[in-house]
Formats: C-alpha cells, structure tokens, sequence
C-alpha cells in the first residue's frame, strides 16, 4: 500500500505545480474545463443540463395549460365566444415564422457541427429576425386589443360605457384598501371584496361580490346610455347592441360600417355556433375577461421566453461570428437550440388551444 | 487503488505538497464572490443559510413570547397583537421554509461534499452554481426589504418611504383571497423573492443531476454511490419538477394583484381554490426537499459512528426515489376541509398513506444499521438518533392527519404545527446538524468539542419536545393555529411551549458557538477522522482546491473494515492488506 502511496506522490511531484492553470494546458483541448475529463463528458453534461432545464420550463408552462383546462371545461361558451377576438391570421403567422425559425436554427446548429461558419452566422441572424418578426406582430396584436377595450383584467372594459373611440378613464389597478388602516383595524364583517372588482365599477355592499358571483356592470359616475339617446349604445364585442332593447334579435344591430378596422374577417361570421354576447347568460359575460386573462399571461409569459430566446440567439451569434465554433466544439449553438426549438413547441401548443377553438 | 490516505505512522496532518487548501488557496472578497469552487459557494450558502436561521428564530422566539399570556403580551389592544402575530408567524414561516430549509443542507452540505463523495473535481456546471448563489442571495434580499420595511413601519416611520410595500401577514401559504385583496403590500416583494429563490432551488437541481449522472468516478455505478447522493438525485428531481409551478404560481398571484386578473377572484370569474391546488402542488414536494437530503445524511452518519456497512443499502436507495415521485400524488391532503369532492379526498388520503412507506422502510433499516455496531456518541450520532425518534413522531402523525376523519377535527388546529416542527425541525434540523458536525471537520480541519456538542444537541431534544408536544395534545383539545390571544384554559400548554422554545434557543446557540469556537481552538483533523469509507473522507481536509490530486477509484463506500485505528496517531488508516482491491472487480460488500 505504501509503494502505492508513494508511486502516487511521486507521480503528482512529476505533474509538478498541481494548482497552476497552465498544468495541463498542452494536453486538454481549450473548451474543456478543468472538471471533465474529456470534450465528450463536457457535451454530455450540458445536453442532459439543458434537457432538465426545459423540463422546468414544461412544468412551468403546464400549470398555465391547467388552469386554461379548469376554465374551459368550467366555462366553455365564454372560450368559444372570446376567441373570436384573436385574429387568426396574425396568430397563423407567427405560427409559421416561429417553426421557419426553428427550422433556420437547427440548420445552424448543423452548420456549426460541420464547421461551416459563414452559413452558420447568415442563419443565426434569420432566426433572430424570426423572432423579431414574432415579437411585432405580437406588438401588433396587443395593441389592436387595447385599442378595443379587451385588455388585462381590471382595463378589461367591456361593460364600462364609454364615449365614442377615446378610452374611458381607466381604474388604477391596485389601490390600498380603503377599509384598512395601518394598526390593522378593519370593519369587522365586510365580505370579500377585490379592488380590480371595486375599480371596475362594482358596488361595495354586503354581499355584493358573493352573490350571484358578478359584480354589478355599471358605473354610477357616467351616464347611462339611455340618458344620451339610441345613438350611444353599448358595444359587446363584434356586435352593437342597443341595451335597453330587450335582448332578443331586434337588440342586435350589425351596420357593417361600424366593424373597426383590424379586426379579423371572422369576427363577425355568424356561424351557427357562435354565440352573441347578449346570449350569454349574464354571469359569463364577466368571465370573458377571464379568458383574456388567461390569454394575456401565457402569450405574455410565452413573448418574455422569446425574448430570452432572442438575447441567447444574439450572444451565440456574437460567438459564431468570432470564428468560435467548429467540429470540436459546437455545445452553446446546440443547447441555445434546444431552448429556441421549446420555445417554438410551446407556441405550437398555445396556438391552437387559443386561436383555433370552434 | 488510488488513494489520497496517510501511511501509518505518518503525521495527522499530512501537508499538501503546496501546503493549501481551498480556504488558503486565493484571498480577496472578490475570490470569494465570484468563486467557481463548489466548497466555497457552500460556505458562502452557509453564511447566508444560518443567518437566515437567526432571523427565523427570533420571530419564533418572538411569537412564542406573544403567546405566553392568553391576551395581548407585547400590544396595547388585540387588534394590535392579531396584527403583530400576524406578521410574525408569516415572516418567521417564509424566512424558515425558503430561506433556510429548503435550501439548507443540498445548498451547503450537498454542494459541499457532492463533488468529492463523487471524486471528482467541481460540479458539472461551476457557473451556474454560482448563479444559484447569486439568486438565492437576491431572493434573501427581497424578503429582507419586506421584513425591514415591515419593523420601520411598525417603528414609525412613514410608509411612504417603503415603496412597493412592507410587511407581511397573509401566512407563508399566501392563500387567497387575502393576499391578492387585503393584505399588506410586501407580499408584492415576497412573491417576487420567492420566485428568484425557486430558480436558485431548481438551477442547483439541475446542477446535481447533471453531475450524479456524469461525474461519477470509475467503479461507481449507480448502486456503488453513497445514499447521500441518491437522496441528493431524488431531491433534484423534485426541485426540478415542483419548483417552476411555485414559480407560475407566484406570478399569477402577482399578475392578480398588479394586473387584475381575475384567475383566483370569484367576482371576476376565478377560483381561490385553484390557488390552493397550485400552491400546494409545489409545497408538498417541497417538504420532500427539506427531508430527502436529511435522511442521505442519516444514512451517512449512522453507518459511520456505527462503525457499519449500511443495512439494505437496495431498499434505502429505491425509497428515495419513490418518496420523490409519491410526492406529487399527495398535494391535497391540505385541502382536505377545502371543499374538494370525497373521491378527491379519499384518493390523496390513499396515497398520503403510501408515501408513508417508503419513509417507515428507511428507518427500519437505520435502525438496524445501529444493531450490533460500534457505537461512538459522537454530536453527529446523538443528533442522528435524535431524528430517529422524532421523525418517527412526525411521520407517524402525519399518518393521523391522512386519514380523513381525523383531519378534519385537528385540521388548523396546533395538531398540525407539531406534526410539521416534528419533521421540519425535529427531523431535518437535527440531521442538519448532524451533517454540519459529521462533516465539519472536513470542511475547516477542526474537530469539534464532543463534550459540549453533545450538552447542546441533548438540550435542544429536550427543548424541542417541550415546546412541540405539548402541542399536539393542545392541537386535539382544539387550540387553533395562527391565533395571538386564545380561550384561558389553553394558558399552560402554551407556557410550557414557550419556556420549551427558549431551552431549544439555548441549545442551538450552544451548538453554533461550539462550531465557531473550534475554528479559533479546535484540534487539527485529519483527513478521516470518523474513519468512513466514502470518497470523500479520501481527501484532506479541508481539501485542496481541485479536490483530488488524481482521480480515486471507488470501492463500496460503506465498507469500514477498510479504516483501522492507528493507536500511535490517533487517527485512521487504511487498512494495508485489505486495500488489495483492484479497481475493475466486484467491491467486497459485506454481508453481516
């Protein structure tokens, strides 16, 4: 044991300075850190590193996906009735230039494998205009939203009257609850009540938000619609219709000159399906904003991950057009391609499940 | 077989050939901040971890004191004392589960030892263990600004100088609705810590599973590997797999409170309950984070101040995993009372029982591990046999609260809090501890006082079953958790709890001034002074910067008739003629 011990020693008197950098620095390849033994554990462990951190990120996503299940399944016409909101179009367009992305992108990753740097940087960049592309129209189709009052949560001003095309005052979001003073004191017995709800116009009073789970759409401070004659009406979506005209077919008034630009052609088919807003029962007209919470979040949540996708495309880039990668040592193209093409599969679920419901 | 081990007869403490060790090796804050060595950022872990654990405690003290007299102790009024408690118990439950338990023994013990058990040189990816760090130090600030905000504010101080909120009383469960509509505003900078320190959490998952599956040395195949670094595998897989829902689960929580949406709001169509399902559906597995890694390290340490190889090394190593993947099927035996329909309660009741098993395996077999050892009473051991008892308590009475009609009636109750201090604090920090003193003298080459070690974890057994049992019979009598003035007759069983709380704290700062004491006067340690077998006793503590000069061989890493005691030094070598193993052939698995 001790010959060993001392073959041992000697071997590392032998390798000389062991805790210089530049110990070994002739016999390892220059990507190889310190800790793998060779280029191919290195690669190894990234990918399988890579692959558990998309896995998070599935995880992350599926929650989200749930929570659209529970809503769906619990309110099925309000999502076969807001969808209608989404073009399809732009939505289809995306689609196609995210996967025209991940295809450039896999061809770079290939690209860097066999050492081809030109091609690899000319489709690196496509890939980032790709996601460029992606972002705009995503600008594109948020701001068509909020031009029409079809917004997150307590902006959701669907059943706020407002005057002509100029938005309503908005309510801010968040306000400290008024009831509450900082000793802690509250009003004892006060039921449950949120400020978006209270900001949306809701009446505070016992029971108000309980009680048939709405609260009640109207805002004492404008004038109702009534009050300004038949021209003010309110609109609920693709369709005008006059409130105080009951709400069988004479309510709905459909002057196509009076669809706003921009918004998809199918807005206003009427297939056989398709539900009018008056139609719904009057607890799921509020839950329509649930819909586009749950809209906003995901592609939200889903546009930052492109974003991320686009800065790590970016820095790749940056390397690739050093000269850095070749057959010896293409790991980062690899896993940022990895990342871009789960990015892209998240999309492809999200498109469907959100712009194609019938 | 390649080892790094002193020859007998050699000095205890054999210099390296530079004379350093990763301590030593590069001076500066910024070698330290900035550091890729695993051993370093889990001392740095350490510092924050335990800083946290101060914090934590002193709210306990603090509502443990609230609770000593059945009306207000500390405020003027009731209002003022709900209101007080109220942040208390939340912050003292926030800072303890994500800054310090989750964390605590993967982030300092694991990122510690992991890479020399394994024999290798550094995790596979040194920077982002170092980006673990990074955010776990950014969440510890997040939550920091909340807790400073919330005692100026308390102090008397405008809070308009507190943007974006202070304080925080919704309970660390964050249920809804409170914390979207009522509570105070520092759940906003809560959430948003939580959410950092769930990507440091599952970065460190993804670093450990990386490193199990590819770093292992020759002759480790999965079922050579110590348990520690099964029930680390097990731990990763669950930070992998809950940590991000937690993290959607804070977002849609803060895009409720920010943005209004309505996804937990009844009036705007959602549902609070669903919060209840995601949050839950991270925190159960969350718990097994905080246990797996406590019963790698019981394993460890009972086996070595047992002087015996592992019993049913198989059966251990194949619980581990099966606690991680049970895990996820039991969220909702915290919703029992929540409304969820009786097939739903039935099912999570069956599986919670299930999950039980896995648990009640492992501690046969420490316990027979102990049978016929060689039994030291060392701190490590006292501490380990500590968690024998008292996860047996735990476990057991989660069973109760599994089955249904139990739960109902001690559902909120203190039942509950004893049943999760018992495996919380009664189990993982005990075998936190007794991971710190096992390992502490490979971590700084000082051996700790037995002595007082052992006065220490014997004080803190007795303060922790003070303070917590007493819970359980007041929990059945239906004293109520959360609560900051209570009914007169429940008057003694908090006092008992109380005085209990304060002997735990006199225990624990024993045991913490013990550790630092012998970094100013311990004796030197040498490279294996429990005289254990796993790779990570073959080098010299504390260890060189790049661990092992060559790569080891692994052997089977429970086999301690490999050590003797060598009487001339004091210490343990290994043993010459039964080191003719050669790497490549079966390890010698003892078979008692």
């Amino acid at each position: 044991m001790s010959e060993l011990v001392d073959k041992q020693r000697a071997a590392v008197a032998e390798m000389g300075d062991t805790f210089s950098p530049k110990r070994d620095h002739h016999v390892h390849p220059p990507h190889l850190a310190h800790h793998f033994d060779t280029p191919e554990q290195q690669f190894s462990s990234g990918k399988l590193g890579m692959w558990a951190f998309l896995a998070t990120e599935l995880l992350m996503f599926g929650g989200l996906f749930c929570a659209y299940g529970v809503y769906r399944h619990n309110h099925p016409e309000v999502f076969m009735y807001a969808h209608h909101y989404l073009s399809t179009f732009w939505g289809a367009v995306n689609t196609v230039i995210l996967i025209s992305s991940s295809f450039t992108m896999a061809w770079g990753v290939r690209c860097a494998q066999l050492g081809e740097t030109r091609k690899l940087v000319i489709l690196l960049a496509l890939t980032l205009l790709g996601g460029f592309g992606f972002m705009i129209i995503k600008g594109i189709e948020y701001a068509e939203k909020y031009q029409h009052d079809v917004w997150i949560g307590a902006g959701n001003m669907y059943h706020k009257n407002y005057h002509g095309d100029h938005l309503p005052q908005e309510p801010p979001a968040n306000q400290p609850d008024p009831t509450m003073d900082l000793s802690g004191q509250r009003a004892e017995g006060e039921p449950f009540a949120s400020p978006a709800a209270e900001a949306r116009g809701a009446v505070g009073g016992a029971g108000m938000a309980f009680e048939a789970g709405r609260p009640v759409p109207h805002d004492p401070n404008l004038p109702s619609p009534a009050a300004e004659g038949p021209q003010r009406l309110r609109r609920f979506g693709p369709e005008w219709i006059d409130p105080h005209a009951g709400t069988g077919d004479e309510a709905r008034i459909r002057p196509t000159q009076v669809i706003p630009a921009g918004l998809a052609p199918d807005v206003v088919h009427q297939h056989e399906m398709e539900l009018a807003y008056a139609q719904l029962p009057e607890f799921e007209r509020d839950r329509i904003s649930t819909f586009f919470s749950i809209y906003f979040v995901m592609t939200g949540l889903h546009g930052i991950h492109v974003l991320v996708g686009m800065g790590l495309i970016a820095w790749v880039l940056f390397r690739a057009w050093g000269g850095e990668f070749g057959p010896a040592y293409f790991a980062p193209v690899d896993l940022v391609g990895l990342y871009w093409h789960l990015v892209d599969l998240i999309w492809i679920f999200l498109f469907p499940l959100l712009y194609l419901i019938h | 077989m390649a080892v790094y081990a002193p020859a007998p007869g050699a000095a205890t403490h054999e210099p390296h050939p530079r004379g350093d060790n990763y301590l030593t090796h590069s001076r500066g804050i910024m070698s330290w901040l900035f550091s890729l060595d695993h051993k370093r950022i889990g001392i740095m872990y350490m510092m924050g971890i335990l800083a946290s654990f101060f914090v934590g405690g002193v709210f306990a003290v603090l509502l443990r004191t609230e609770l000593l007299t059945p009306g207000p102790t500390f405020s003027s009024s009731r209002e003022a004392a709900w209101n007080f408690y109220n942040h208390t118990f939340t912050l003292h439950g926030a800072v303890m589960v994500f800054l310090f338990i989750i964390p605590a023994i993967p982030a300092i013990l694991g990122n510690f030892v992991l890479p020399i058990m394994l024999g290798a040189k550094d995790v596979a990816f040194p920077r982002l263990n170092l980006l673990s760090l990074w955010c776990w130090f950014g969440g510890a600030i997040f939550f920091s600004y909340v807790l400073l905000g919330g005692i100026l504010v308390a102090a008397g101080l405008d809070p308009k100088y507190v943007p974006g909120g202070f304080g925080l009383d919704t309970g660390w469960t964050f249920y809804t609705p409170y914390s979207t509509a009522r509570a105070t505003d520092g759940t906003i900078a809560a959430l948003l810590g939580v959410f950092v320190l769930g990507f440091s959490s599952i970065l460190t998952g993804v670093n450990f599973i990386a490193t199990i599956h590819m770093l292992r040395p020759r002759g480790m195949t999965w079922f050579r590997m110590p348990l520690f670094l099964w029930a680390l595998y097990g731990t990763a897989v669950i930070q992998l797999l809950a940590t991000p829902v937690l993290a959607i689960t804070g977002l849609l929580l803060l895009a409720e409170r920010l943005l209004g949406i309505g996804i937990f709001d009844p009036a705007l169509g959602g549902d609070p309950i669903l919060y209840q399902h995601f949050f839950w559906f991270y925190s159960h597995p969350a718990v097994y984070i905080m246990i797996l890694p406590a019963m790698g390290v019981i394993s460890e340490v009972i086996s070595a101040h047992s002087r015996k190889h592992i019993f049913g090394y198989n059966f251990i190593a194949y619980s581990s995993i099966a606690i991680a993947l049970l895990s996820f099927l039991v969220w909702g035996h915290h919703m029992f009372a929540s409304g969820q329909s009786p097939l739903a309660n039935a099912v999570f009741s069956l599986f919670t029982f299930s999950v039980a098993i896995p648990s009640a395996i492992k501690v046969f077999n420490w316990v027979s591990t102990m049978y016929k050892g060689d039994i030291r009473f060392t701190t490590p051991m006292i501490c380990a046999m500590s968690f024998l008892v008292l996860f047996t308590f735990g476990g057991l009475t989660g069973l109760f609260l599994g089955a249904l009609s139990n739960n109902i009636h001690v559902r909120g109750t203190y039942f509950i809090v004893a049943h999760f201090h018992y495996v919380m604090v009664g189990s993982v920090l005990f075998a936190f501890l007794a991971g710190m003193y096992h390992w502490w003298p490979k971590m700084f080459g000082r051996m700790t006082n037995i002595f007082w070690g052992n006065v220490g974890a014997i004080t803190l057994l007795i303060g922790f079953n003070l303070t917590f049992f007493i819970q359980f019979i007041a929990g059945s009598l239906g004293m109520p958790r959360r609560y900051a003035t209570y009914p007169e007759h429940f008057t003694i069983y908090h006092q008992i709890s109380t005085i209990g709380s304060y002997v735990m704290a006199a225990g624990l700062i024993l045991l913490f001034l013990n550790l630092l004491h012998s970094l100013l006067r311990g004796k030197a340690a040498p490279a294996n002074p429990w005289g254990a077998n796993t790779l990570d006793w073959h080098c010299a503590s504390p260890p060189p910067h790049d661990n092992f000069p060559v790569e080891p061989v692994a052997g089977d890493p429970y086999d301690m008739k490999a050590w003797k005691w060598d009487e001339p030094t004091q210490q343990w070598v290994l043993d010459e003629d039964r080191a003719k193993t050669v790497a490549g052939t079966e390890p010698t698995i003892h078979h008692h």
